[in-house]
């Protein structure tokens, strides 16, 4: 990381500013003075600014990761909130939400503030915390919803104990009515996912045990249907599956208030990754077929999927070099998911690059209610510089996470994050 | 306990080379030296039909030498391997220790219920402070599917897969490929139905693959709670009611019914599964002539099959676990490179 620059007058020069709400493009310089953007027009003169040349790149709104475990409490072995909300800025995330399943889970007020705190202290990324649904996640008594949302809470999850009775899901759902934040589903039915992989061609071929596709979108059907008749919000995560695709699909047109992210690598990778029993392919939900990876794409393209978070989940080295089966799940994300995202979905032609810049920095803003993202002359400054032409290669040494376990290493990517802007700070990578 | 004396060498099979092995006159080493294009044997997945044929036929030398009066020959004295048995195992590990022993091979034996596995040793912990002790080879056997995978990119030592979950077991398909050619000379468009718990047995999938490089048509049978989805992608056909397709095949190969499945509403009862599936007396009665069975044991007598089958004349079992030690001498043999000069 390199240390931020506390910045007075910084003016960014000759780069094409995108608007992903309108989902335009121009060529503009960037006037940004005390930590607010001033102006954004063209030929801005210096006038005692730093300058920053920007020819040849892109400045678009700072991304927002709305799906992410950073440890702390608990496992700051794995992860510390410093290291994470780093590693956020460096792929361009300017605003994370980790998931409560910490150790103690993040059920309080008084954790709510302690996670903000630490990122406020670290100075990277800002940080939105989720909290749980319900105490310790125990899917049995709810958590004091309200009051964690009077402390920063924007979302709440019992992430990967899903809620599995329907009657505390339909009362958490009632409940959160009354703060406007959504409650997100982490769809899986335990007895039907039991297991370690996609079941298919390719557990079948390795004998792992594993759990169909309809673990997810059975339990995505009971939850849609749920928020249907509660009229509560509910944003469904780390979309895995074509039949979940399908049941969200099918929900938006009924006019369910529903929304979901996937992450990039169920658009990425399939099942057939496990083959060599790479654990650090294992993920929950797990990656699946490619007429799954290919119904994602579809989902993004047509906005049944809205967002693109990274599930980023960090596991030491030592934990994942073990038997397939008894790896932990999950594989960091937060520095790789703009490259992987931009060559999967741009460059293949699915989404455009300002409708790719609004599934990572305006749905999520949107689905949170976070301020709206732009980098317009009044706002705060909140922007990452883009070089879209940069080939790099992602090498162990250059993560910033205190986790490797990424199967993406060694991967040449395609275009980057080169700086950020938050407020004052300005990083450059 | 070896002998010494003018007997036959190993013959050894040239796998890559298109001209055949030289006498071994200018090159000594050139002879003994064939050998598998892995280090380790994983599984039949990573082997072609020539390799498979070079283990089988070495497998038929080491035969002859079980049926001599001292079945010791000095193959791979010297060496030693170590057997990590993570999962309950009798004809495995004890196939696998007479096999090194009659090669002149040290064996050690490790069990999970007496290791430091049970204070929470890692596999990998466990199997590098095995190997800092000086071992050529690991045959483990482990619960998780790829737990030999795993192992064979972190120690030096060749692996041999003993089991690994329901993955493969290609020694058990190797044996049972063996076993089956000595019967029926070739397995060439005969037609193989494994019956049972497909989608929990590593044995069908070795076998699958091991049989159909080796030309024959398989078939799959047992209740759909027990086919995994796609298998016939693999090449097999799949059948849910065992008299439709017994008459048709030239081999039964019937499968183990683990005493858990039966609690997991995988069938109703054992009744209905035998009634459904076993191999009765009625139905052993009505096999054609030729059909031979199999089973890679143990067997759940009066489950998938009935006591009779023991006193069937065409059931290979018990030639099956004495041709499983030939076979696992061939591997071991093959893998910790060993000399050809061996005698009687």
């Amino acid at each position: 990381m390199q240390s931020a620059e506390v910045t007075k007058r910084i003016l960014l020069t000759g780069g094409t500013v995108i608007d992903p709400q309108k989902g335009s493009m121009r060529r503009a310089d960037v006037l940004v003075v005390g930590g607010r953007v001033e102006k954004v027009e063209t030929g801005i003169p210096a006038a005692g600014a730093e300058i920053v040349d920007c020819r040849g790149k892109h400045i678009a709104p700072g991304f927002v990761d709305m799906h992410c475990h950073l440890r702390e409490p608990g496992r700051e072995d794995e992860e510390t909130i410093a290291s994470g909300t780093a590693a956020a800025l460096a792929g361009g995330f300017t605003r994370v939400c980790p998931m409560p399943n910490t150790e103690p889970a993040i059920d309080t007020e008084a954790q709510v503030r302690f996670e903000i705190r630490r990122a406020a202290e670290a100075g990277f990324a800002r940080l939105h915390p989720i909290g749980c649904c319900t105490k310790g996640r125990q899917g049995k008594e709810l958590a004091e919803i309200g009051s964690m949302v009077g402390a920063g809470a924007v979302g709440f999850s019992d992430d990967g104990s899903p809620v599995a009775d329907p009657q505390v899901l339909r009362r958490t759902l009632e409940y959160c009515k009354a703060f406007d934040v959504p409650v997100i589903s982490h769809c899986e039915i335990r007895e039907l996912a039991e297991g370690v992989a996609n079941e298919g061609l390719v557990s079948t071929r390795l004998g792992l045990k594993a759990g169909p596709d309809v673990a997810e979108s059975a339990q995505a059907a009971r939850d849609v249907l749920l928020a249907e008749f509660t009229q509560g919000r509910l944003h469904i995560a780390h979309v895995s599956a074509r039949s979940t695709v399908d049941v969200i699909r099918w929900a938006k047109a009924r006019g369910v208030q529903v929304t979901a992210e996937t992450c990039p690598h169920y658009f990425t990778l399939t099942e057939e990754a496990l083959a060599d029993f790479d654990t650090n392919c294992k993920v929950n939900p797990p990656l699946r077929a490619e007429g799954d990876r290919r119904a994602v794409i579809a989902g993004l393209a047509d906005g049944t999927i809205d967002a693109i978070a990274t599930d980023h989940a960090p596991h030491l080295k030592g934990e994942k070099e073990a038997e397939f089966d008894a790896a932990p799940p999950g594989m960091i994300g937060l520095e790789t998911a703009f490259s992987l995202g931009y060559e999967q979905l741009v460059l293949g032609r699915t989404l455009s690059l300002a409708d790719y810049i609004a599934r990572l920095a305006v749905a999520p803003r949107r689905i949170l209610n976070l301020p709206p993202a732009a980098v317009a002359a009044g706002s705060e400054a909140e922007l990452v510089v883009l070089d879209l032409k940069a080939e790099w290669k992602y090498t162990a040494d250059s993560v910033r996470s205190l986790s490797r376990n990424s199967p993406f290493l060694g991967r040449t990517m395609r275009g980057r994050v080169t700086a950020v802007l938050l407020g004052n700070r300005f990083f450059r990578f | 306990m070896v002998q010494c004396g003018h007997g036959p060498r190993f013959r050894v099979h040239e796998v890559r080379s298109p001209e055949p092995a030289k006498s071994g006159v200018q090159n000594p080493e050139s002879r003994v030296k064939v050998k598998l294009r892995s280090r380790h044997l994983l599984g039949i997945e990573d082997l072609d039909r020539s390799e498979i044929l070079t283990i089988l036929d070495q497998a038929r030398t080491f035969r002859e030498v079980l049926d001599r009066p001292i079945p010791i020959v000095p193959a791979l004295r010297g060496r030693t391997v170590v057997n990590l048995f993570f999962e309950a195992s009798t004809r495995t590990t004890t196939s696998f220790s007479l096999a090194a022993s009659r090669l002149s091979c040290g064996c050690v034996n490790f069990s999970k219920a007496t290791s430091a596995v049970s204070k929470g040793e890692t596999l990998l912990d466990t199997a590098r402070n095995i190997e800092a002790m000086g071992v050529d080879g690991i045959i483990i056997r482990h619960a998780s599917p790829g737990a030999p995978h795993f192992l064979s990119r972190h120690v030096k030592a060749f692996v041999v897969n003993a089991g690994d979950g329901a993955h493969e077991h290609p020694t058990q398909a190797l044996l049972d490929a063996f076993t089956l050619r000595e019967k029926l000379g070739s397995l060439d468009g005969k037609r193989v139905l494994m019956v049972g718990d497909i989608t929990h047995s590593r044995v069908a999938r070795s076998n699958l693959l091991c049989f159909s490089k080796l030309g024959a048509r398989v078939a799959v049978c047992g209740p759909p709670t027990m086919i995994p989805p796609d298998i016939e992608q693999y090449g097999c056909e799949v059948f849910y009611r065992l008299d439709r397709i017994l008459d048709e095949v030239d081999v039964v190969n019937m499968l183990r019914v683990q005493q858990e499945r039966i609690t997991s509403s995988s069938f109703p009862t054992v009744r209905e599964y035998r009634a459904f599936y076993g191999l009765t007396a009625e139905r052993l009665r009505n096999l054609a002539p030729e059909v031979v069975v199999t089973h890679p044991g143990p067997v759940n007598w009066g489950v998938e099959m009935d006591f009779d089958v023991a006193e069937f004349s065409r059931a290979l079992v018990l030639p099956q676990v004495t041709n499983g030690v030939a076979v696992r001498m061939a591997v071991l043999f093959l893998l910790a490179g060993g000399e050809g000069e061996v005698r009687s």
